[in-house]
């Protein structure tokens, strides 16, 4: 039953370093890096996440009761710039240091130091993004959208939060290179590419769609400050320039973007679901190339978040069928994890419970994105709570349960021991009630009339903005279980886990004991361990 | 296990309800309201019917796809004895099925779409325009043509209830942050071209009853147009759409819509009213229709250049 590598026996001399900043601050070992990452992403959820608490809380009844409207549009802006830079993107960024090597048979990331210098950088990013709170003017709070010319009222923040998005910025374009290296050159023997698993995949994909857009938000915020202090008119109409445009350089990043926050999920849920429903991933290559199709797409829709600024008909035109022309590859990708559930034998431990809930509510996202794709009828839905519904369904149900799901999938094999199951059932179904309490009632806000970023609104929306803020407090405080049941499992868990601790999960980190060594694949798996492997993901016929 | 399918499963069923349950207030602007209105013009209701189209087709789909899903976990679960079939990976031919019919669904919705958009793009024939601008934290309207101005401001009752802390019970306060001091006049049964935009930021002017929403930018100009059901005569409220601001919650949009003869009364005793640079004479009602639609332009003629009798559009 264990299938301890001869490789793996000489990785039990775990050399860790010893003390806080030979273990954590100068580390290059992929998996403490990936602990620093997910470490992070934690703290900045629960930022983020105490922000929306505060905008909930200004949102349950009508009239202004605890914030200002500036304060309440700096909320706003920061819980979005904190969940998306803080929270979800380095937390795909940690499950891609912790498994890729390991997945690939790679005894660590390609290059170890820029992978050190890619987390640390983070800290000092957020602290001096945070600390705009206590400038003169306060926070940004122009969206985190930052458009102009609104964002260039705004006070002394303005640089700060400018030269923040710059350091995020260089910590995923090095991040995504190192990614992208370790793949190309650092798998191990027979591995071809085709043999990858989707998680692997989905980062290679995705490290390239950073790659290629990460710069252009730098342009864009670089444009903004040198329009606010040397002068340039780019988006300052009375200059010559447009402001149009750089929301369309904006959103050349930005709908590449949420891709980035999303294709990282896939890979994780078609990790998740072949393992317990016992049944290797339906259509492997389908796979592979419905996400790479979704990167391509994911560039020519961009102007589908700019129905109303008036562009030429040719153009709204262009972008509604783009944008509709997406649910195709995402919804191969669904069939095929519904196929691969089909006549297996399926279990519902947490991951799995984390991965069918990703199916059934990162769907009803997709389907309020294909309803905003339809332009005329986005005149209706755009800047209304309509969309703030359908991002929160596929950011929160999608890529907050997919790394959710991760967690409880991988956590043992990061800790060796296995978690405490009835407390992670708890955290999952408090969650799952309550985000839908939560998010489904902003659907009928924005169809029945009520804008985004507004601290107030008209009486007719007071119900279900009480209904909505209750489950926003409900949901937020059950998040504290996943604190508790993550480090119960670092500190002892119930029970020790095996090599493989799930009883159908296939893949190289399951080859590795729990927990995994500090060095692992120091020498690669046999070529007789990886053709195994490919044999069960092989098409029959 | 049961459980986790019966709880999916009566999630589902409760949001269908509950989707189902608001076909039976389209219009209703009471609390609870779970629907967009259809609106008070023809486009209006086409943009509705596109958006109803695209939500049955989702409910659809959500049915057959959510329904296999339920299928397969309830009856290939282990705990019930369920062995996996290891050999079932791939099958080109449901593979190009579940990628064609999709792709017909889409364009069975993207027709009628398409057809739609290039309606609200069609303002030939329009017989009046009102310059509309966006300002930090108002808008300002001018009827082309005639001089007349109106600044609508959010009303001063729901102003004072607004204010941090202010101990006013939003439900006491008259159509609460939706109600301005100066409402903008419009005719029903007229085809009226609005000219948008933005004096310091971008805002947007959006009515849902019209269901009409375009970007207010500085510098630029944005083109919209509406035609009224000329039995829609009322009030009807929006919002600023586009965040500008500490007050861009309390700026609402509000028309006062008229009949034909109504408003062009109405129009006349306004202009009395207004000190104004070449006005047409009194007693010459609404402008001759124009038989051209100008593309948008990065610059507008203010009306004190047009001469006065000139029919404007």
């Amino acid at each position: 039953m264990a299938h301890t590598d001869h490789a793996a026996a000489h990785d039990d001399h775990d050399h860790k370093p010893h003390g806080f900043w030979k273990r954590w601050v100068t580390t290059t070992n992929h998996k403490d890096i990936g602990t620093l990452y997910l470490v992070f992403s934690c703290i900045m959820f629960f930022v983020g996440g105490t922000m929306a608490m505060l905008i909930r809380l200004e949102l349950f009844k009508p009239g202004m009761q605890f914030l200002d409207p500036a304060t309440f549009n700096a909320m706003t802006t920061m819980h979005a710039l904190v969940m998306i830079f803080g929270a979800v993107m380095p937390a795909f960024v940690g499950l891609a240091n912790w498994m890729v090597p390991m997945q690939l048979g790679a005894p660590d990331m390609a290059l170890p130091r820029m992978n050190n210098f890619s987390f640390w950088i983070l800290p000092f990013a957020f602290t001096l993004l945070l600390s705009t709170f206590f400038v003169p003017g306060g926070a940004p709070a122009g969206g985190w959208t930052l458009y102009p010319p609104l964002v260039l009222q705004t006070g002394d923040a303005l640089p700060m939060a400018i030269f923040a998005v710059h350091l995020m910025g260089a910590s995923s374009i090095m991040g995504a290179i190192n990614v992208i290296v370790t793949i190309m050159n650092m798998r191990a023997p027979g591995m071809t590419l085709l043999r990858m698993p989707l998680f692997v995949w989905s980062w290679l994909i995705t490290a390239y769609l950073l790659i290629a857009v990460m710069p252009v938000l730098a342009g864009a915020v670089t444009m903004l400050l040198t329009d606010h202090f040397f002068g340039t008119s780019f988006f300052n109409a009375a200059g010559g320039g447009d402001p149009v445009m750089f929301q369309h350089i904006f959103w050349f990043f930005g709908h590449p973007e949420v891709y980035i926050m999303i294709l990282p999920a896939f890979g994780i849920i078609s990790e998740i679901i072949p393992t317990f429903s016992r049944k290797p991933l339906f259509g492997y290559d389908a796979m592979v190339y419905a996400t790479a199709s979704i990167a391509f797409l994911s560039f020519i829709v961009w102007a589908h978040h700019m129905f109303t600024v008036g562009m030429p008909l040719a153009s709204e035109l262009f972008f509604m069928l783009s944008t509709m022309l997406i649910a195709i590859p995402t919804g191969v990708k669904v069939f095929n994890w519904s196929a691969t559930m089909w006549k297996g034998s399926i279990s519902y431990e947490p991951p799995m419970l984390w991965a069918i809930s990703f199916l059934f509510l990162f769907s009803i996202g997709g389907f309020s994105g294909l309803m905003l794709a339809i332009a005329p009828a986005d005149f209706q839905y755009q800047d209304t709570y309509f969309v703030v519904a359908h991002f929160h369904y596929v950011l929160v149900t999608g890529a907050i349960f997919a790394i959710m799901g991760a967690v409880y999938y991988w956590l043992p094999k990061w800790t060796g021991n296995m978690y405490n199951m009835k407390l992670a059932k708890w955290h999952f179904w408090l969650s799952n009630i309550f985000v839908n309490v939560l998010f489904f009632p902003q659907h009928f806000l924005g169809l029945a009339g009520m804008p985004r970023r507004i601290p107030d609104y008209a009486t007719q929306f007071a119900d279900w903005n009480m209904v909505s803020s209750i489950g926003g407090f409900v949901f937020g405080a059950s998040q504290i279980l996943f604190v508790i049941v993550i480090w119960q499992c670092a500190h002892g868990g119930v029970s020790k886990a095996t090599s493989r601790v799930w009883e159908s999960s296939l893949g190289l980190e399951w080859q590795l004991p729990s927990p995994a060594p500090y060095h692992s694949w120091v020498e690669a798996p046999s070529l007789a361990v990886i053709e195994a492997g490919a044999a069960s993901h092989e098409t029959h016929g | 296990m049961t459980r986790t399918t019966s709880k999916h499963a009566r999630l589902c069923v409760a949001s269908i309800v509950a989707t189902v349950m608001a076909l039976a207030a389209p219009g209703a602007q009471a609390a609870w309201t779970l629907n967009m209105t259809p609106g008070i013009t023809a486009l209006s209701r086409q943009i509705y019917g596109l958006h109803m189209l695209m939500f049955w087709w989702c409910v659809g789909i959500a049915i057959v796809v959510f329904g296999f899903m339920i299928y397969s976990m309830v009856r290939f679960r282990k705990s019930s004895g369920a062995v996996a079939n290891t050999n079932l990976l791939h099958s080109t031919r449901v593979e190009v099925i579940w990628t064609i019919v999709p792709v017909l669904i889409l364009i069975s919705m993207a027709v009628p779409a398409a057809r739609t958009l290039v309606q609200t793009e069609n303002s030939v024939g329009s017989q009046l325009t009102i310059r509309v601008t966006g300002y930090q934290w108002k808008w300002g309207y001018e009827y082309v043509g005639s001089g007349v101005t109106v600044l609508s401001t959010l009303d001063h009752d729901s102003d004072h209830a607004r204010e941090l802390q202010s101990g006013i019970d939003p439900f006491s306060v008259q159509n609460y942050l939706l109600s301005v001091d100066h409402p903008l006049v419009v005719p029903a049964g007229v085809k009226v071209r609005l000219l948008i935009t933005g004096q310091d930021v971008i805002h947007s002017w959006w009515m849902p009853a019209l269901a009409i929403k375009k970007d207010a930018i500085p510098g630029f100009i944005n083109e919209a147009w509406f035609e009224i059901d000329a039995d829609k005569t009322g009030m009807y409220r929006g919002q600023c759409a586009e965040l500008c601001g500490r007050d861009h919650g309390f700026m609402p949009i509000v028309i006062d819509v008229r009949s034909k003869s109504d408003f062009e009364q109405w129009l006349r005793d306004a202009r009395q009213a207004m000190p104004q640079q070449g006005a047409p004479a009194p007693g010459q009602t609404l402008p001759a229709p124009n038989g051209t639609a100008p593309a948008p332009t990065a610059s507008s003629t203010p009306a004190a250049d047009r001469p006065a009798a000139q029919a404007q559009g």
